[in-house]
């Protein structure tokens, strides 16, 4: 972790260094051909597995019946306040708490950086055998965490999987649980290739603690934190496992994000084509975000 | 004189002495703000994964019991999955097999294609290489599971169906933009003068491709493999909607597949998936170092 480089300065993009053309201008017939030979692999998986799908789905979804009939399940008004409620806590509570976390782990000393082995841990770990592990925790009979609860304090736990925010609540924890050390670490090494002078500085100046922080530290991590949130809101949207394996979207449907829905919707109830508009109905969300974020990741070296 | 002196030094460490009790106390202070916020984040980190190995080491019955450690802890769970001996676990091996097989066979594709890209794009530069880029910035965009039905249907129309290479086909869809990335970012250390002399010489591009490009972009090279095997290794969605036989799936599949069955066996669930998730544990820990930190970022996609 400590070879970490992640690149994040709002640095103009490479493309406005001078470029050495050694190859420009001057690719000779059978080069060329050699160039082109070598990118047609890409552009064929491309075409195949990201265009064709695509524009197949936008034609699936394409009817407008398809919407009126989902704008009327009251599953999909449900699944759409649970998305929004996981967009809102799911992405700010886990920068916030990566960026706190990041600076803990700047400290010195053998036991933080033992700690950041095993916090580490969640990230490494498949998806999928931590979520059923969480599952069974969460049990409210006989799982780890009511136990847990019981024995050390005496303290009855609810059920957690069997009340609609309980449940969500578990997900989004789930969900937080499974990726906080790796925005954890962006932001370590966000932090890390900040310039040591501009710190130094500060310090003489007399800025310590929280002052250095807001002043100093934050600002120059301020466009770090928002491309990172702008990328955790697209990433926790296409976010299956933590609400499918953790929850199931029980109980009665009511804790579905629309990930899940859309598989719902077209395997459990037959309806692929109500699953790929549920889907769909997220683009307006989604279409200004890609664009947001395709500019900055284009113009900043924010090497992700 | 001297008393003066006196005077004038006593407040001095007076003050000092003061300085150094309020200093010790809020190194105190934050020491003990360090040791509580260290327990929070062992125990937040490990209570998950502790209910995995405390399952796992159950027999039967303890399973539903009210206990934070197991009544007579045995490893009888892992030695049931290793001998295949329950009647979901008659293709352990087998799915372990298609789960490596998938992974390898992904991490190959990435590399071969990703490096490829990158290497006409970045540096033999072809011409509007940036649209190639903006395909794959934009794939890298596109959450994965949004795109799960489309792609499954589509792979009916291939004549994928229930094919481990329909499964390789979406992974290397979905890690190979990452991989045209981090090729072009690291590419950018390597003086393009080396290409320039070796075509001076008269290599062709394939040999520069394979004689001055592969071998210096080896870390990249590690890094990105070992993303592209993780990534692999954790995708569950493509997986659980393109394979549906028992001898074609691969072991998350199987595992989620537990889950249905009403008389779940928790503990050998358990000691299934701290098998699974042994070997991207250990990959992590060996090239922990070698990935850089934004490395880890396709994990998101799973």
């Amino acid at each position: 972790m400590a070879s970490a480089s992640v690149t994040l300065i709002g640095r103009p993009a490479a493309r406005r260094r001078p470029l050495l053309r050694s190859w420009q201008g001057r690719l000779r017939g059978s080069e060329f051909t050699w160039a082109v030979a070598f990118v047609v692999p890409y552009i064929g998986v491309f075409l195949a597995f990201v265009v064709y799908p695509v524009l197949y789905g936008a034609w699936m979804g394409s009817s407008p019946h398809l919407y009126s009939e989902l704008f009327s399940d009251p599953v999909y008004q449900q699944t759409l306040v649970n998305t929004l409620l996981f967009l809102a806590f799911g992405v700010n509570l886990k920068l916030f708490l990566a960026l706190l976390l990041s600076g803990f782990f700047m400290q010195p000393g053998w036991w933080i950086k033992t700690l950041l082995v095993i916090f580490v841990l969640p990230w490494a770990i498949p998806a999928l055998p931590s979520f059923i592990s969480i599952h069974w925790m969460l049990n409210g009979e006989w799982g780890l965490l009511n136990n847990t609860l019981y024995i050390l304090f005496g303290i009855e736990g609810p059920s957690w999987l069997n009340q609609r925010w309980f449940a969500l609540g578990s997900a989004i924890a789930s969900h937080i649980w499974k990726w906080l050390p790796f925005w954890t670490v962006i932001l370590l090494a966000g932090r890390m290739s900040l310039p040591q002078e501009v710190m130094d500085a500060a310090k003489v100046d007399g800025a310590t603690g929280l002052r250095s922080f807001v002043y100093v530290t934050f600002p120059m991590l301020a466009n770090l934190y928002l491309v990172l949130t702008l990328l955790a809101t697209i990433f926790l949207l296409g976010d299956f496992n933590s609400v499918f394996f953790v929850s199931g979207g029980g109980p009665a449907n009511s804790t579905h994000v629309l990930a899940t829905l859309g598989i719902r919707n077209a395997y459990d109830m037959g309806h692929p084509e109500l699953g790929v508009a549920a889907v769909m109905s997220a683009l307006p969300l989604m279409i200004p975000l890609v664009i947001i974020l395709m500019r900055k990741l284009r113009t900043t070296e924010v090497q992700l | 004189m001297s008393a003066t002196a006196a005077g004038g030094v006593r407040p001095i460490s007076f003050t000092a002495h003061r300085m150094g009790r309020a200093a010790r106390r809020r190194r105190r202070l934050t020491r003990a703000g360090t040791v509580l916020l260290s327990v929070l984040v062992l125990v937040w980190t490990i209570m998950p994964i502790y209910n995995m190995v405390m399952v796992a080491l159950e027999s039967g019955g303890d399973v539903f019991g009210e206990h934070i450690w197991p009544p007579q802890p045995s490893p009888h769970s892992f030695w049931i999955v290793v001998t295949q001996g329950y009647w979901y676990l008659e293709n352990f091996w087998h799915q372990f097999g298609n789960s490596i097989f998938i992974a390898t066979m992904t991490t190959l594709l990435v590399l071969l294609i990703g490096s490829l890209t990158s290497f006409s794009v970045a540096r033999m530069q072809l011409h509007n290489g940036w649209l190639i880029t903006n395909a794959a910035l934009l794939t890298y965009v596109i959450p994965a599971s949004f795109l799960a039905i489309p792609f499954y249907l589509i792979m009916n129309h291939y004549g994928l169906h229930d094919n481990p290479w329909s499964v390789i086909a979406a992974l290397v869809t979905f890690a190979t933009p990452y991989a045209i990335f981090i090729f072009q970012e690291y590419g950018r250390s390597i003086p393009l003068e080396l290409d320039e002399s070796a075509r001076i010489d008269g290599a062709s591009p394939v040999q520069v491709y394979f004689r001055i490009y592969l071998p210096l972009m080896a870390p990249a090279l590690v890094a990105v493999g070992t993303y592209a095997l993780l990534l692999a290794w954790n995708e569950y969605l493509y997986q659980f909607l393109l394979l549906s036989n028992k001898r074609s799936m691969t072991v998350p599949v199987a595992l989620a597949q537990f889950t249905n069955s009403d008389q779940a066996p928790w503990n050998y669930m358990m000691a299934t998936a701290i098998i699974y998730a042994l070997p991207p544990v250990a990959t992590y820990y060996a090239f922990r170092r070698r990935m850089s930190s934004g490395l880890t970022m396709g994990g998101v996609k799973g």
